[in-house]
């Protein structure tokens, strides 16, 4: 037993951060609100540094990455609330279109995925779709994209109608399943680093702001709540490490471990940004500040790939039910 | 990283799993903070300590098998998933012993430690007083030079002394220098309760047990051999020992694994009539049982690498506390009308929760513990 990540990892993930640090900062996040892709920019210095292509079967081969490494870059993208969509493209779609179809792979491939809401679908080369639990690969033109707003602007979303066809069949009932826990696993990372950053930058602001003579953050009342905060990600983060070795190793429960994760990286991340929120006070209620950009992120995470009740629900049918992971999803 | 356990631990769990299955005592002891129930316990702890079970991972010189700390942990999960009583020894061989394995002589451990782990001497805790809890610092007991004999007297009380009615020993803290002020001028004693000078009174607990005592000392004579750490250093030597507290020793998850599963055994004998809302307790609960299991073990791999726990340990005695708190309220809710009852099959759970609600309070409040995470682990200001 060796619960921790390796050198390696580590560092990557820290090349991750310092690129990221300086191709997607907030004022890149907000920009990504207004402008006509919703995108930050950061993708394509993300794509050379060969981060976005990092689960392609040929390039996880060669260098030995799997889900546990994807999984801590994935908490560093939601620490910067990269807008991208990191997960659906890098997480859930590449590792399956390269596997099944892998002609259809390009290096100006993005793949989304999702829904019934699936994000960026209007600007993707394609989009895979679950039916019945199986797995399709549609062309956006051969489908019904009605754009839908979500409270997190940058996250382009669209609802999909289409029709399954054989011709368009990538994957069985396993890979269906497979994919799924890779979302849910991926955006449950990105939750963990977007309550890491509302927790960092609220602690800095209760210090800097005085009120009555003294630091905010010198009250208990304040304090009890930063620390309730620190409690919740304390104890979401090692599930979610848990469940990527799980889903690297493909073990029989990964299902359930990837459920406990998602529903208490969700919670701790709502719990982050009602945090943040109160702490902030009125400066967090305006759209003028950044706050804002990160709890959308947010909500919005928490509530995709299955909200917190979802997966507790799922993980209940394991452990009270006696449900195996195969009749799962 | 590699979830998987070592041949050598996979090894050791089944050592240990089939020694606990054939000895644990059926039916369950009972409770070790009654008189009857202790001198039974006081049995239990002596088989344990024969078949080198007690104290795993001490070296073997005083009657452990120089255990890893994920073997210990290991042990922890099959101890209680066989249903193993409450430890009776454990203040001594779980606060006072890391205190002396770091900073007492090679004589007090030759002189403590086996007797500690065959449960021939007991310890308890004399750190509370009446008008020091939260605020330890605050103490006022004290302890004057007796030049004549080579030690000190010691005069003053100490009170929700766990087991103090009948433990042997007592391990606190007392004022050594009358001019010092809050956590300076302290010094660490080792108190033989049976010394003259000594009255310990009984005081009946929440749950019934007449397992707390107020000890009052006056005048005890106790010699420089029994001063651990320096004279005036006990404050240093306390945070050693709160730290055990607080962290993963005292608690480790293979006791609320076990609550959790006897939790979900509940709740599948009564899923016929079982609200929605206490069945997504129930998960909740055991969720939070497995995030304290691999929050643990994501600590203590960072430990067998080099690192140190600091002020983490707060968080983690929150997490326990409150979970314990959660799982018991959670089968009660479960009992429904039933939850009241404190004899017959499901009595425990009443029992158990009552015990549940100390934790939050004992081994520094909650309250204190967040203060602890705010200002050391997030850096907020004091004041």
């Amino acid at each position: 037993m060796r619960f921790a990540f390796t050198d390696e990892q580590l560092a990557f993930r820290d090349a991750v951060h310092d690129l990221l640090e300086k191709e997607c900062p907030p004022d890149r996040v907000r920009e990504a609100w207004t402008n006509s892709d919703g995108r930050s920019g950061a993708w394509d210095a993300l794509s050379e540094m060969g981060v976005t292509g990092l689960s392609h079967p040929d390039v996880a081969g060669n260098l030995g990455v799997d889900e546990i490494a994807v999984t801590l870059i994935l908490e560093e993208t939601g620490r910067f609330a990269l807008p991208e969509p990191i997960v659906e493209h890098t997480a859930v779609a590449l590792p399956a279109v390269a596997q099944h179809v892998p002609d259809a792979v390009t290096e100006s491939s993005l793949f989304v995925a999702g829904g019934p809401l699936v994000p960026y679908a209007t600007s993707a080369t394609a989009l895979l779709l679950e039916r019945d639990k199986h797995l399709y690969l549609v062309d956006p033109a051969a489908a019904t994209l009605t754009p839908r707003a979500s409270v997190d602007r940058s996250r382009r979303l669209s609802s999909v109608q289409w029709d399954p066809s054989r011709a368009t069949k990538v994957g069985d009932v396993r890979d269906a399943a497979l994919a799924f826990d890779r979302g849910a696993l991926g955006v449950a990372a990105q939750l963990i680093g977007l309550a890491q950053h509302m927790l960092d930058t609220t602690v800095d602001y209760a210090k800097e702001r005085h009120q009555f003579g003294v630091p905010i953050g010198s009250f208990q009342a304040v304090k009890h709540h930063l620390a309730n905060v620190a409690l919740a990600l304390e104890f979401a983060r090692p599930l979610i490490y848990r469940a990527a070795h799980s889903l690297a190793r493909r073990d029989s429960q990964r299902s359930v471990h990837v459920s406990t994760a998602k529903a208490r990286a969700s919670e701790a991340a709502l719990l982050a940004a009602r945090v943040a929120l109160q702490v902030h006070g009125a400066i967090g209620y305006t759209t003028e500040y950044d706050l804002h950009l990160w709890m959308k992120r947010a909500w919005a995470l928490a509530a995709s790939w299955g909200d917190a009740a979802w997966h507790r629900e799922r993980v209940g049918r394991a452990i009270l039910d006696g449900e195996t992971a195969a009749e799962e999803q | 990283m590699d979830l998987t356990f070592t041949e050598e631990e996979q090894a050791f769990r089944a050592e240990a799993r089939a020694w606990l299955e054939a000895n644990v005592p059926r039916p369950a002891l009972p409770s070790g903070d009654t008189r009857e129930g202790f001198a039974l316990h006081k049995e239990w702890e002596r088989a344990l300590f024969d078949a080198r079970w007690a104290v795993v991972s001490w070296p073997r010189e005083y009657g452990g098998r120089e255990a890893s700390l994920m073997e210990w942990l290991i042990f922890e999960e099959e101890y209680y998933r066989a249903g193993g009583p409450q430890r009776v020894t454990q203040n001594g061989i779980f606060l006072l012993a890391p205190t002396l394995f770091e900073l007492g002589t090679k004589e007090q451990q030759d002189r403590n430690l086996p007797k500690m782990a065959s449960a021939e001497e007991t310890w308890c805790q004399g750190w509370s007083e009446p008008n020091a809890g939260s605020d330890l610092a605050g103490i006022k007991s004290r302890a004057v030079r007796d030049e004549a004999n080579g030690g000190w007297r010691l005069s003053g009380q100490k009170t929700w002394t766990t087991r103090g009615a009948f433990c042997d020993r007592m391990f606190g803290v007392f004022r050594t220098d009358p001019e010092a002020e809050r956590h300076h001028g302290l010094t660490y004693f080792l108190v033989d309760l049976h010394a003259d000078g000594v009255t310990v009174r009984p005081v009946e607990r929440l749950d019934g047990d007449e397992g707390f005592a107020e000890v009052f000392l006056e005048d005890v004579f106790v010699p420089d051999r029994d001063v651990l750490g320096g004279v005036h250093e006990g404050w240093r030597v306390a945070m050693a020992t709160t730290g055990s507290e607080r962290g993963l020793t005292l608690r480790s998850p293979g006791r609320f694994m076990a609550t959790a599963a006897r939790l979900i055994e509940l709740y599948r004998a009564h899923a016929g009539d079982a609200d929605p809302t206490v069945r997504d307790a129930v998960i909740r609960a055991w969720i939070d049982a497995d995030a304290y299991r691999w929050q643990t073990f994501w600590t203590v791999t960072r430990l067998m690498e080099g690192g140190r726990t600091g002020p983490e340990a707060s968080l983690v005695k929150i997490f326990w506390s409150e979970l314990d708190v959660r799982l018991h309220a959670t089968a009660l809710d479960l009992l429904g009308a039933d939850a009241e009852l404190v004899d017959g099959d499901d009595a425990a759970w009443m029992k158990g929760w009552q015990f549940a609600l100390s934790g939050p309070i004992y081994a520094g409040t909650n309250e204190i513990q967040r203060n602890v995470v705010a200002e050391r682990v997030l850096g907020l200001p004091r004041r």
